[in-house]
């Protein structure tokens, strides 16, 4: 059960991993600002979430469970308003502004 | 090689990487942006040397509050853009040769470390039950060092009165110059108003848990003080001015506990700062929480800049 859980968690962290890694080359190789912030939130969305589900198995009870989810959820949170600011302002002022 | 000192290296690769930038860069939003990264790299490092304490307060303070500090300090140079606030060539060698100065003598120290390195950490761990903490950082901080603890607070509120002090006359007690978020934003007032509940919630945990565990009142205290500083940026709550009693009693309230229990430890116990036996803990927690509040409103209010109108506008 522990080798099942074990794989689970290797299998998915490196997903996670993955979506970090295009997510960083999207944030260096995208022409503009708001192509760059699409490349961003899927890093917070897809990557850290693959992360926290490759975690679950490994935490020691509920509550280490508990906290990750409410990590994730906190990131999400902040990570999608941030971005709705930052087109926001590049929407107003331009990309320089 | 493990796969863990794998991880350290590129760490101290990337930390090395990003301080020289923060030097090395031309304009000053990115160099604050750097050494925002530049923090919470460290935070981590810290957390690699299991010192969690110091990794919490180095992301809170390190990144998170001198960052907003930074960036408020960058914006007014902006503002300021007409003057030329380049300085002279005389002045930015002395900076250079005295930094350079202070890093050579902190990497002798750590370079040559003596042979037996001193540390008390033996007998903490062996005295730490006496006074009910769990956690030796609090125990140390609030026990043993306790007047170290204590001025440290009273440092913090003695730089507030530095930035206040740089208010023209006319508006001293007034309004801090936080810059509000302008039109009024759906998105940010939804954060204001969701995340609140929940980072207040945080910042008691972290406080509570302190005593026991990783955690603590400036933890606790800077999330305190992000909360606020969010509710008044969005606009839901107005910036008060800094002549409220509340604000002013909110304050000191942190450190005068701490200093009316250590007080009454002349009396209670043998020494100044020195608990009654039996007390300890429940003494302890009522002077993190009030220090708690305290930390938060000096955090808020340093962020928030000196005062710079009377009235709303």
């Amino acid at each position: 059960m522990k080798l099942a859980f074990d794989i689970f968690t290797i299998s998915v962290v490196s997903a996670g991993a993955f979506f970090f890694l295009a997510g960083t080359v999207g944030l260096l190789r995208f022409p503009d600002s708001l192509t760059r912030l699409h490349a961003l939130t899927k890093v917070d969305n897809l990557g850290l979430g693959l992360i926290v589900l490759g975690l679950l198995p490994q935490t020691s009870g509920l509550f280490g469970a508990l906290k990750l989810v409410g990590i994730w959820l906190l990131v999400q949170l902040s990570g999608a308003i941030v971005t709705q600011l930052i087109a926001g302002a590049v929407r107003q002022h331009g990309p320089h502004g | 090689m493990t796969i863990s000192s794998i991880f350290d290296i590129g760490l101290v690769v990337l930390i090395l990487a990003i301080g020289a930038s923060t030097i090395v860069v031309r304009e000053a939003f990115a160099a604050v942006i750097g050494f925002v990264v530049y923090g919470l790299l460290l935070s981590i490092t810290w957390f690699r040397r299991s010192a969690v304490d110091v990794a919490l307060t180095e992301a809170a303070i390190g990144g998170g509050m001198t960052g907003m500090l930074m960036l408020g300090a960058v914006a007014r140079l902006r503002l300021a853009e007409g003057n030329d606030t380049r300085t002279s060539l005389p002045t930015r060698l002395a900076v250079g040769v005295m930094s350079a100065l202070i890093a050579a003598g902190l990497a002798t120290a750590i370079l040559t470390p003596p042979e037996v390195i001193p540390t008390l950490a033996p007998m903490v761990m062996e005295n730490l039950a006496q006074s009910g903490l769990g956690n030796p950082v609090a125990g140390v901080l609030f026990v043993y060092r306790a007047l170290d603890t204590l001025l440290e607070k009273v440092v913090l509120i003695l730089a507030l009165l530095g930035v206040w002090s740089l208010a023209p006359d006319r508006v001293w007690g007034g309004i801090p110059g936080l810059r509000v978020y302008a039109q009024p934003s759906t998105t940010l007032t939804f954060l204001a108003q969701l995340l609140p509940p929940v980072g207040i919630v945080v910042a008691i945990y972290m406080c509570w848990v302190g005593a026991k565990e990783p955690g603590g009142a400036f933890q606790g205290g800077t999330v305190l003080a992000a909360m606020w500083l969010l509710v008044m940026i969005a606009g839901l709550k107005s910036v008060p001015s800094i002549s409220q009693p509340w604000l002013r009693l909110l304050l000191v309230v942190g450190p005068a506990i701490f200093l009316a229990i250590g007080l009454a430890g002349m009396v209670l116990a043998n020494a100044f700062l020195d608990y009654p036996s039996g007390y300890a803990k429940a003494l302890i927690v009522a002077i993190e929480f009030s220090l708690t509040l305290s930390i938060g409103v000096a955090l808020g209010l340093l962020a928030a800049g000196p005062p710079e109108r009377v009235r709303q506008p």
